[in-house]
């Protein structure tokens, strides 16, 4: 923000000196600037929505035109918040469904940095002939869609008797995000210069010291954001949960599956239960939104 | 020789030694690849084998080899080509328009502003949506005909009252999804924009360019293979689409927004028809992979162009 202000003087400075045709620039920039924030306020504005009516009564959530400020009645379009729903929401089970999603994405990241930086490394580091096609092997796994896969996928899990099995959906979240967290982490260890890993190994470190002790600290904060990635892609996930949990295994998104028939009688609970369930993976793509473009493109995109 | 070649070399069964040496060799690579073959390929394979099948899980006793019969019924049955239109119909106009207000967006963010970085993030919160509370969200408070602040807006100007998923469910599904692609499609182009040195755009408007001649003659080809990436993912993706529409129409009114996951996933889960079903889903693997040869064709390119 200090930047920005900076910006401004100078530019208010600049303006004071500048010709007819520099202040006209100078409002194109305002006006500019202007239909940037409606813009961004109106593709926000979803969203701030649902979270104000999670606060609202139930007859207040379908009230129009929409209370849209949780500062009281006397505020224009205010409202008084209660949290009436949240205490409605936990009382109805959201509980258990929040911590399967928990123990889902917890369990599938393990597996995944487990699977995925080894290979990573060794795809940049320990390059062989068939590196790149390795690379494309684990692209073309992405590209499969999921209706290619689940009827087998179903099939098997009941006969093992794994259908509402966590253990299940936990696999399938791997192996969704494999692909990704190669690519991504490739992408990291590419970024490391030669001579530090050559340093390394010329004064006798190992493998396992090369990576421990070198690669993997310089890349942490891109194996964070690849975590963070591979959480937001796992955490939202439904067609695998929807058709390979039911009861005992049940996760976020399918909380929201009794919500869909509900004509304007259960908003203000659907509302907070949406909250509850985007907000987690919402702050963390916030905080790894300059590493989600490199994410979204397999790293092909910096 | 190494150890494991020895070992391998030495066992009577080649093709098992063989795996056991590779793997060895392979120590770090090894482990991803095992696990992404039994959890994708294997069941893909699985699939292809039960599209040949006549298998109802219902009736399992009636299950006989069926040859290419699945994809012969699928073919000329209604259904299959009604859900092939409305994933065309679905997959074109979403990523269209998705791209057209991603690269307005991406434009809108790429000059420096107070709050900048506040409005980037308010832009790619839609995508970080939950897509299930995404569907339900707008299907509620938003384009509800009685309820919803969009019918509101329209009739306190005079506009006609609109039950969107009754009348027009394609439309609110569309919008729905547009709403989560546009800003991420405006990542991808905003990384694009900001390779693009301002040296060059300065130097179109010393030589006399116009904004939009600025935009078309330098900006456009520039982004040329930005917008390529942002219609293959967003194609890949948005063709596999379940989430919208199971959430707000579930195929209906009728078929009219059955895409073709969904149908699929009617077929096995409610109809119980496994050889059906697959042959569906081995055709759509087919169709996504066409675009993901594209994709893996323009890798390279992009890389060159990032480093």
């Amino acid at each position: 923000m200090a930047m920005t202000g900076r910006l401004a003087l100078g530019s208010r400075q600049r303006a004071k000196v500048a010709t007819r045709q520099g202040s006209a620039v100078e409002r194109a920039g305002t006006l500019r600037a202007i239909v940037a924030w409606v813009v961004g306020l109106l593709f926000f504005f979803p969203v701030f929505y649902l979270i104000v009516t999670g606060f609202k009564t139930e007859a207040a959530a379908v009230l129009l035109p929409p209370q849209l400020f949780p500062f009281g009645d006397q505020f224009p379009a205010g409202f008084t918040p209660t949290l009436e729903n949240y205490k409605a929401i936990f009382d109805r089970g959201f509980g258990p469904y929040f911590l399967n999603s928990i123990i889902v994405v917890v369990a599938s990241s393990v597996l995944i940095v487990a699977l995925a930086l080894p290979c990573a490394y060794a795809l940049v580091w320990r390059r062989g002939k068939r590196s790149s096609n390795v690379m494309f092997f684990f692209l073309s796994t992405k590209f499969l869609p999921a209706v290619g896969v689940i009827i087998p996928i179903f099939i098997i899990a009941r006969d093992l008797h794994a259908i509402d099995n966590l253990a299940t959906l936990v696999v399938m979240y791997t192996a969704m995000n494999l692909a990704i967290a190669i690519w991504l982490l490739r992408s990291f260890f590419d970024e490391i210069p030669r001579d530090v890993i050559q340093a390394a190994r010329v004064d006798g470190a190992d493998l396992r010291m090369e990576m421990q002790y070198v690669a993997i600290p310089m890349i942490f904060p891109g194996l964070v954001a690849t975590v963070f990635i591979c959480t937001i892609f796992a955490w939202n996930e439904f067609f695998f949960a929807v058709n390979l949990m039911a009861t005992k295994g049940a996760t976020v998104p399918m909380f929201m599956i009794g919500f869909v028939t509900s004509e304007g009688l259960f908003w203000a609970k659907l509302a907070a239960a949406g909250t509850l369930a985007m907000m987690p993976v919402v702050v963390l793509g916030w905080l790894a939104q300059k590493q989600l473009v490199r994410g979204l493109s397999m790293g092909a995109v910096k | 020789m190494t150890q494991a070649e020895l070992v391998a070399a030495r066992t009577p069964f080649p093709i098992v030694s063989g795996v056991v040496g590779w793997i060895k060799r392979n120590g770090l690579v090894a482990p991803a690849i095992i696990f992404a073959v039994v959890v994708t390929q294997a069941p893909f394979a699985l699939t292809i084998w039960f599209s040949l099948q006549k298998w109802n899980l219902l009736r399992p006793e009636n299950s006989r080899f069926n040859g290419l019969g699945n994809y012969i019924d699928i073919l000329t049955r209604g259904d299959f080509i009604s859900a092939l239109i409305v994933t065309v119909i679905l997959t074109f106009s979403s990523v269209a328009a998705a791209l057209i207000i991603g690269i307005g967006l991406a434009e809108l963010v790429n000059q420096r502003f107070p709050g900048r970085n506040i409005v980037r993030t308010l832009l790619i919160t839609p995508f970080l949506v939950m897509p299930v509370v995404a569907a339900l969200g707008w299907k509620t408070t938003l384009l509800n005909p009685v309820f919803g602040i969009v019918d509101w807006l329209m009739t306190s100007v005079g506009l006609p009252r609109i039950d969107w998923f009754a009348e027009y469910p394609l439309i609110g599904i569309i919008t729905i999804i547009v709403w989560r692609w546009a800003p991420f499609m405006m990542l991808i182009l905003l990384a694009g924009l900001q390779a693009l040195s301002d040296e060059v755009r300065e130097a179109s408007k010393v030589d006399g360019a116009s904004p939009s001649q600025e935009f078309r003659f330098i900006v456009l080809p520039h982004l040329k293979s930005y917008m390529q990436l942002c219609v293959l993912l967003g194609t890949i993706y948005i063709l596999a689409e379940f989430d919208t529409i199971y959430m707000t129409t579930q195929g209906g009114p009728g078929d009219r927004t059955t895409n073709l996951p969904y149908l699929i996933y009617q077929q096995v889960f409610v109809s119980s028809d496994v050889g059906h079903a697959s042959a569906m889903g081995v055709l759509v693997v087919v169709i996504v992979y066409v675009f993901a040869s594209y994709f893996i064709k323009l890798l390279p390119q992009l890389m060159k162009g990032n480093q």
